[in-house]
């Protein structure tokens, strides 16, 4: 392909950029005890809420900012931060999705989820979070049959808040980081799932996160709890509307599957990247973990990503019960000045426990990719398996791949194996298929598709088929 | 008193001692005690410590053997039980100090000089000026930083254009059991000019008791088409804490293979860093780690991948018995630009014991397309059933056990080509084995039958 061309289709534009203009109740800019007073205030929170955000809030203030990660950029100022931000129809929230604002439903529709009929075709529930409160809930009476709490978890403080007392924090604990101690004093909405014993949830629960009014920092909480037995499929999705000014969404996700309980967790993650000089964009610094607290339980993560100018991110699993599962599938994309140090961290403290991680890079343009992961076998993880393979891919001469596996093995009856390659696309591939009459990009497609093949099978249907479309439209053109 | 003040005091007084230097090698000391005092011992919130803790060593007080007083000296008995039987060159240190008498430079061949570093320096310091300290500065660790600021002893090995040394030139350093605790900071200088070609070893050997503190900074320049084969054979009493840096810059073309085998020490921290500034230059590392006890092991290599065309290839072995604790980092890093790289890199460990551990860290970083990398790590135990399977044969439980262990040494230990430094590792790591299993001898008889 001409060099030409493919520079104008690396120099695409974020189609998924736009905004809608819905006013917003945005607090002004800055962050003290007074703004979490005011969150906890305008989300209705008991006292005994307010106490834990201004103890993470102390914590937050003695830490410092990690700088570990291979990344590059300025210094975040919070106080100029914007930490709240509502849709204003707030108290007459719509009951189906023929209320919902048209406005909001376009959005939708330019994301190409038209949501109403995805939901109905689908058979998914959608609690879908417009900026940060959650608009619409959906499939709730069906949940409720089943015994599955599927609501926002400022409902949850609400009106389940011995659940909330008993697992908020207790996977990721307040002070557990720099961006989960800002999380925690400054969350405004989220997701709370409850499955209570030996239910297996009747749908697919998922969740659409925007970011929308201009300069706020999206900071969701998101806690998922398995009971015995329970099992439930999550999925979490994310677009962003172009815009210049940095956003900043520090997110932390907790889940907890007590004994045979199964957790699977998937995201597709578009936000905007920035532009080709790394403008604007999004910077995502996210806590997830996962507690495999009971035997024989399992928590699997599933992640494609794609967007954001800095990704910052960790899905853990801690494997506590005997004969308890993690896994991790990821597929990172970047291109133009993108940023991502991701990767996970498997911690076996239980006996026979098991783990696998397969993690795909592929980097284009100026981006720089990384994986870290740690796999840490404890002296009583008699057993205890791990398997991990990270590869990467690298597209154009000024991309960086990196690996940054951390291997802490204190058990001799562990077995434990790393591998990973970093190649670019064979040339003896491309000229086979376009021997056989397939074009370059198509070539470039279906090469992309089949590295990352092992992971998009991981994804629910409706998530793989979205995905692949993704890494299309994320690459088209950059290879040559 | 705070840790470093301790190691600077006897610097201090031993530069009173000296007497008048050089300029250049003064200004150096400086440099190198302000930037140690300036770090500081590294800590493990230092990534490049983060498993490692040298407090033993900050803690200790050790003496430099040149101020000690009353040592008796090393019985030849004693020091030919701890050399290696084969035919070399010979230069030796005992604790830190040039011993002429256990040296044999007799057979040196023309264009290969072979010197201690005081007396290279005594007979022109200007020419080791120059290359002394352009590899390792006193930037890379605080132990780089007061190894430059010690340094008085260590080998500077010369390679003419075109010399050929076919007789290995073994640089080892014997540590004594002394009654105050020991430190030496002994610096190798390797200068390889175009298309020559040697093997140099340095050999870490001591007595049983020895619990002396030496640590070592080697530099390797290799000109054009050089190849040079660096074996470093630590063999170090249990007692014994070692430090150790080797850096290497390689030319167009040239070839440096390392053998790092560490089978010693309590506390041992090797770092090989390799440039490859220009198309054609390949480097191999192999390395063993044997640890039981208490011991600890912590290897560290980096591969710079500075231009074009240029090959690397790692196997590291781990094998990790009682409490030891065993740790690996192995970076690749190929530059922006760097095209047409391959870099292999892999690192298995064997864990024999419950409460062993090991800590591994494959890292790549690379900024160019057209390369093709991998590494691979790996972490496990011996399989019982090969094991019952020799032991269904008629050999002894501790002999399989031996042999398999061995044999999972064997990816790196087939490519040692010196037997005297291969039987070394295999009597460690295996115990003594019967006649019929030594596998140097399987190789030699198995090369004869090829020939035939």
């Amino acid at each position: 392909m001409a060099s030409e061309e493919m520079e104008q289709l690396v120099r695409r534009e974020y189609t998924q950029g736009f905004v809608t203009d819905i006013e917003s109740d945005t607090m002004p800019p800055g962050l003290d005890e007074n703004t979490i007073a005011f969150i906890s205030k305008k989300k209705g929170e008991p006292e005994w809420m307010l106490e834990w955000r201004l103890k993470a809030y102390h914590q937050w203030l003695k830490m410092t900012s990690p700088s570990w990660a291979h990344l590059d950029y300025p210094p975040i100022d919070y106080q100029a931060i914007s930490y709240y931000s509502a849709p204003k129809k707030d108290e007459d929230r719509p009951q189906s999705l023929d209320e919902v604002d048209p406005k909001l439903l376009e959005t939708y529709e330019k994301l190409g989820i038209p949501l109403h009929e995805r939901a109905a075709l689908a058979g998914v529930a959608v609690d879908a979070v417009f900026d940060s409160v959650s608009v619409t809930t959906t499939f709730k009476d069906k949940l409720a049959e089943a015994g599955v709490i599927f609501c926002s978890i400022s409902e949850a403080i609400r009106d389940y808040p011995e659940l909330i007392k008993q697992y908020l924090g207790s996977v990721v604990p307040a002070a557990d980081n720099y961006f989960a101690a800002l999380n925690s004093a400054v969350f405004t909405d989220g997701s709370f799932v409850f499955v209570p014993e030996g239910v297996t949830c009747p749908m697919e629960l998922s969740t659409y996160f925007r970011i929308n009014a201009a300069n706020t920092g999206q900071f969701e909480r998101t806690l998922i709890i398995c009971e015995k037995q329970a099992q439930v499929s999550y999925l979490e999705g994310c677009t962003a509307p172009q815009r210049d000014e940095n956003q900043l969404h520090a997110a932390v996700v907790e889940l907890v599957a007590l004994e045979d309980a199964y957790i699977k967790y998937s995201t597709v993650q578009n936000w905007y990247p920035g532009d080709e000089d790394g403008k604007g964009g999004i910077y995502n610094f996210v806590t997830k973990r996962g507690d495999c607290r009971g035997d024989r339980s399992r928590i699997s993560w599933t992640q494609v990503e794609t967007g954001s100018a800095i990704t910052w991110k960790y899905p853990s699993c801690v494997l506590r019960g005997r004969d308890s599962i993690g896994e991790f599938y990821s597929v990172a994309v970047t291109n133009g000045r993108q940023q991502a140090d991701t990767g996970t961290k498997m911690i076996h403290i239980g006996e026979g426990t098991r783990s696998s991680i397969i993690s795909k890079g592929i980097s284009a343009g100026r981006s720089n990719q990384s994986y870290r992961g740690l796999v840490k076998i404890g002296p009583r993880a008699k057993g205890a398996r791990n398997f991990t393979q990270c590869d990467s891919l690298l597209i154009g001469d000024q991309c960086g791949a990196h690996t940054f596996p951390y291997q802490e093995i204190g058990n001799s009856s562990a077995t434990v194996e790393h591998e990973a390659t970093t190649s670019k696309i064979g040339e003896d591939q491309l000229f086979y298929c376009q021997s056989r009459g397939i074009s370059e990009e198509d070539a470039v497609s279906m090469i992309v598709n089949g590295f990352c093949k092992d992971v998009f099978q991981e994804l629910p249907m409706e998530f793989a088929v979205e995905a692949e479309a993704l890494l299309n439209v994320t690459l088209e053109g950059a290879v040559g | 008193m705070s840790d470093e003040q301790t190691f600077l005091d006897a610097l201090s007084a031993r530069g009173t001692r000296r007497g008048a230097e050089p300029t250049w090698i003064a200004a150096r000391r400086q440099a190198g005690a302000a930037r140690f005092e300036a770090l500081g011992f590294p800590t493990r919130r230092d990534e490049a410590f983060k498993y490692t803790d040298v407090r033993t060593i900050a803690r200790g007080d050790f003496t430099l053997a040149q101020d000690a007083q009353d040592l008796a000296p090393l019985s030849p008995a004693t020091a030919a039980a701890l050399t290696l039987p084969l035919e070399a060159l010979r230069l030796t240190f005992v604790d830190g100090i040039f011993a002429p008498e256990l040296s044999d430079l007799a057979a040196l061949p023309a264009g290969v000089s072979v010197e201690p570093l005081s007396e290279a320096l005594a007979d022109n310091h200007e020419a080791v000026g120059g290359a002394l300290g352009r590899l390792a500065g006193v930037d890379f660790s605080p132990f780089t930083a007061l190894n430059t600021a010690f340094a008085e002893e260590g080998a500077v090995i010369r390679l003419a254009p075109g010399s050929v040394v076919e007789t290995p030139i073994l640089v080892q350093f014997l540590s004594r059991a002394n009654a105050t605790p020991l430190m030496s900071h002994p610096r190798v200088l390797i200068e390889a000019g175009a298309r020559s070609q040697a093997t140099v070893i340095e050999h870490q050997v001591g007595e049983e008791e020895a619990a002396n503190f030496s640590n070592l900074v080697s530099e390797v320049m290799l000109e054009r088409g050089a190849i040079l084969t660096h074996y470093k054979l630590q063999e170090a009493s249990l007692k014994d804490l070692h430090v150790s840096s080797l850096h290497i810059d390689q030319g167009r073309d040239s070839r440096f293979t390392s053998f790092n085998l560490n089978l010693g020490g309590s506390l041992v921290r090797n770092d090989i860093v390799a440039d490859l500034n220009a198309q054609g230059a390949e480097t191999n590392y192999y390395g063993l780690f044997f640890a039981q006890g208490r011991q600890h092991v912590d290897n560290h290599t980096l591969v710079n991948h500075n231009a074009p065309h240029t090959f690397s290839n790692e196997n590291y072995k781990g094998i990790l018995g009682d409490r030891a604790h065993g740790v690996f980092n192995g970076k690749v890093v190929v530059r922006r630009d760097s095209q047409k790289i391959e870099a292999h890199q892999s690192n298995a460990n064997l864990l024999l014991s419950d409460r062993a551990e090991i800590d591994t860290k494959p890292e790549l970083e690379i900024y160019a397309d057209d390369v093709k990398c991998s590494h691979g790590a790996t972490t496990g135990q011996l399989d019982e059933e090969a094991i019952f399977a020799l032991r269904a044969r008629g050999i002894g439980e501790e002999t399989a056990r031996g042999l398999l262990t061995l044999a999972f040494a064997g990816e790196v230990m087939e490519q040692v080509v010196l037997d005297a430094v291969a039987e070394r590792v295999e009597r460690t790591v295996a115990g003594k084995l019967p006649e019929r299993f030594n596998l140097a001898g399987l190789v030699e008889v198995a090369a004869a039958l090829d020939e035939e």
